[in-house]
C-alpha cells in the first residue's frame, strides 16, 4: 500500500478536527454576541457589586473598578469583535478585491503604478494607517474605527488578488474561454473569482483576525469605540491600572482575542479543503 | 463563394523580431488543412493571430478575414462575436484547458448557453442540462450523466478532450481549429479522439484547421497542408502530393523523422 493511502485517512480527520474547532470556537463567540441583542446577566453600565471583586457564581469574572460586571462586558466584546472583523474584511475585500482585479487587468505601466502604491501602503503596519484614517475623521466611534481598519486591509488584498489573479490569467482555461466567445466581465465571476477565492477566503480569516487585534489596539489607545459598547481592547485597557490586584481584566481580554482569531482560522481553513475539489478528493 | 478563414500575408511580430512571416492560406466550409511544422515554428499563434487572440507584446499584421471580418486590427469586443460563433479552438493539454474548480458538465453548458442566447434562442435550466447531456453523448463519453458532475481531475487524458471537444462543439462553429488535440495523449487514445473528430468535422460539415508538428496524423485527417518552419511558409498543397514528393527539405526531413519513429515503433511491436 502506497503511503499516499495510509496517511490520507489520518489527514482527513485532522483535517474535520481542525474544522470542527474552528466551528465550535467562532459558534461560541456568535451565540454570545447574538445572545447579547436580547440578553445580559447584568446592565454593562451600572455597579452590579463592589469594586474589583474576585470570580464568584455572581460575577463569573468579577468586576472591574467602577464595580461593573466584567463577564457583561466580555459578552459586549465578542459581539463587537465580530462586528468589527466581519465589517471591516468586507470593507477591506470590496476594495481590495476590486483593485486587485483592476490591477491585474491594467495596461503595464498602470499595473505598475498600483503595485508600487500597494508595496509601500503594505510598509505601513496595518494600525498605523487605521490609526491616521480615524484621526482625519473627526469622531472616534466603532464605525470609524471598522472603515479605518477595511481600508487598511484593502492594501493587503489588493496586493494579493492582483498576484492570484495575473496567475488565473495566463491559464489555458482563460484562454479557451476567451476563443469560445466569453466577455471579460463572465471570466473574472465564473473563473478567475472561484480559482483566487480558495487562498483568498484563508487570507481574509487571517485578516479577520488582524482587525480584532488591530481594533483592540485601537480602543486600548482610546481611539475606538467608547463605552458602554466597549471592546476587548477597551476592557483591557480600563483594567491596566489594576492588573495585579485583578488580573483576570486584563487575562480574559487576551483569550478571548486569541480564540476567536485562531478558530476563524480554523474554520476558513476547513472550509477552504470542503470547497475545493481538488483537495477534497485528497 | 467567399471563405470561412483567409490569411493573407499574415505576420506576428514579437518588437521587430517576425515569428510569423507572409502566411496566406484559406478554408472554405467543409475543407480540412493541416497547418504542420515542428514544436515552435509559429503554428499557434496562427491560430491566436486569426482569432485576435494574440498574447500582449505580439502584433500581428497583413490580413486575416474570418466569417468575412478583417481580424487585424478589430477591436475585441467586434472579435467576441465571431468567436464561439464562426470559430472555435482546442487545444494541446486537455487538463489545463479545463477550469479544474468546475463540474464539466457546467463547462460544456457555457459556451452552449451562449450560443443559444446569440441564436436568438435561449434556453437554461432541463433543456440546458439535455443539451450538454446530448453533447457529451455525441463525444462518445460514457455514462453522460455521472461526468457531467465530474471535476476535470477526476476524468482521464482522453475523457477530459473530448469534454474539450464537446465545449468546441456547443459553439456550433463554421470552422475548428484544433491544436495538436493529440499530443498530450498516449497512441491508442490519440487515434480514438482523431477518428472522433474526423467523424464529428464530416457530419457537421464544419472546416477545420488542424495544426499538428505529427506528420502521420495530419495525413490522415485533412486535405491539404501548409508546413511552416520558423514561420516561414516553406511547402504547401495537397496531401498527397507534399506527402508524397516534397520539394522542400525540410518537408523531407519532417517525414524521414516520421517513418523512423513508426519503424522504430513497428520494430517494438
Ligand atoms: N508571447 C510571446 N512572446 C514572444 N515570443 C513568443 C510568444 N509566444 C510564442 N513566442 C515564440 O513564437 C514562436 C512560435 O510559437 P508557437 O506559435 O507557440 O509555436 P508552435 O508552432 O509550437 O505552436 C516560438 O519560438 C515562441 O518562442
Ligand atoms: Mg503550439
Amino acid at each position: 500500500m502506497s503511503s499516499a493511502t495510509m496517511t490520507a485517512p489520518a489527514d482527513k480527520k485532522s483535517h474535520s478536527l481542525a474544522l470542527m474547532a474552528g466551528i465550535l470556537l467562532v459558534g461560541l463567540h456568535v451565540a454570545i454576541g447574538l445572545l447579547t441583542l436580547v440578553w445580559l446577566p447584568y446592565d454593562p453600565t451600572a455597579m452590579a457589586g463592589g469594586r474589583l471583586e474576585g470570580p464568584s457564581l455572581l460575577h463569573w469574572l468579577g468586576t472591574d473598578r467602577l464595580g461593573r460586571d466584567l463577564f457583561t462586558q466580555m459578552m459586549i466584546g465578542s459581539r463587537i469583535a465580530l462586528i468589527v472583523g466581519v465589517g471591516a474584511v468586507a470593507i477591506g475585500a470590496v476594495i481590495g478585491v476590486t483593485l486587485g482585479l483592476l490591477a491585474a487587468f491594467a495596461s503595464k505601466w498602470l499595473d505598475d503604478a498600483l503595485a508600487a502604491t500597494l508595496d509601500i501602503l503594505i510598509a505601513f503596519p496595518t494600525l498605523l494607517i487605521a490609526m491616521l484614517v480615524v484621526a482625519a475623521s473627526d469622531t472616534a466611534n466603532l464605525w470609524s474605527a471598522i472603515v479605518a481598519l477595511g481600508i487598511a486591509l484593502s492594501a493587503i488584498v489588493a496586493r494579493l488578488t492582483r498576484i492570484l489573479a495575473k496567475r488565473v490569467l495566463v491559464m489555458d482555461y482563460i484562454t479557451a474561454a476567451r476563443t469560445s466567445g466569453s466577455s471579460w466581465p463572465k471570466i473574472v465571476a465564473i473563473h478567475i473569482l472561484p480559482n483566487i477565492w480558495p487562498t483568498l477566503s484563508v487570507n481574509f480569516a487571517l485578516q479577520f483576525g488582524l482587525a480584532v487585534i488591530a481594533e483592540a489596539s485601537l480602543s486600548y489607545l482610546g481611539l475606538g469605540a467608547p463605552p458602554p459598547n466597549a471592546s476587548w481592547g477597551r476592557i483591557l485597557q480600563e483594567a491596566q491600572g489594576t492588573v495585579y490586584t485583578a488580573p483576570l481584566g486584563a487575562i480574559a481580554p487576551g483569550i478571548a482575542l486569541v480564540s476567536l482569531a485562531i478558530g476563524v482560522n480554523l474554520l476558513a481553513d476547513g472550509l477552504r479543503d470542503a470547497i475545493d475539489p481538488t483537495r477534497r478528493a485528497r | 463563394m467567399t471563405a470561412l478563414l483567409s490569411l493573407e500575408n499574415l505576420s506576428v511580430h514579437a518588437g521587430s523580431k517576425p515569428l510569423v512571416s507572409n502566411l496566406s492560406f484559406s478554408l472554405n466550409r467543409g475543407e480540412r488543412l493541416g497547418l504542420i511544422g515542428e514544436s515552435g515554428s509559429g503554428k499557434s499563434l496562427t491560430s491566436l493571430a486569426a482569432t485576435g487572440l494574440l498574447p500582449a507584446g505580439l502584433s500581428a499584421s497583413g490580413s486575416a478575414i474570418l466569417a468575412g471580418k478583417q481580424v487585424i486590427g478589430a477591436p475585441d469586443r467586434e472579435l467576441n462575436q465571431l468567436r464561439g460563433t464562426a470559430v472555435a479552438i482546442i487545444f494541446q493539454e486537455p487538463l489545463t484547458a479545463l477550469d479544474p474548480l468546475m463540474r464539466v458538465g457546467k463547462q460544456v453548458a457555457e459556451p452552449l448557453a451562449r450560443r443559444a442566447q446569440r441564436d436568438g434562442t435561449p434556453f437554461s435550466g432541463t433543456a440546458l442540462d439535455q443539451a450538454v447531456l446530448a453533447l457529451l453523448d455525441e463525444v462518445a463519453l460514457p455514462d453522460p450523466q455521472r461526468i457531467a458532475k465530474s471535476y476535470p481531475h477526476e476524468l482521464s487524458g482522453g475523457q477530459r478532450q473530448r469534454i474539450a471537444i464537446a465545449m468546441a462543439l456547443a459553439c456550433k462553429p463554421d470552422l475548428l481549429i484544433a491544436d495538436e488535440p493529440t499530443t498530450a495523449l498516449d497512441v491508442t487514445t490519440q487515434a480514438e479522439i482523431l477518428s472522433l473528430l474526423d467523424r464529428l468535422v464530416r457530419t457537421r460539415n464544419m472546416a477545420l484547421l488542424f495544426i499538428s508538428h505529427d506528420l502521420p496524423v495530419v495525413a490522415n485527417t485533412v486535405e491539404s497542408v501548409v508546413v511552416l518552419r520558423q514561420g516561414e511558409t516553406v511547402e504547401t498543397g495537397n496531401v498527397a502530393d507534399v506527402f508524397g514528393n516534397p520539394r522542400h527539405d525540410y518537408t523531407k526531413s519532417l517525414l524521414a523523422a516520421a517513418r523512423r519513429l513508426d519503424d522504430a515503433m513497428e520494430g517494438r511491436a
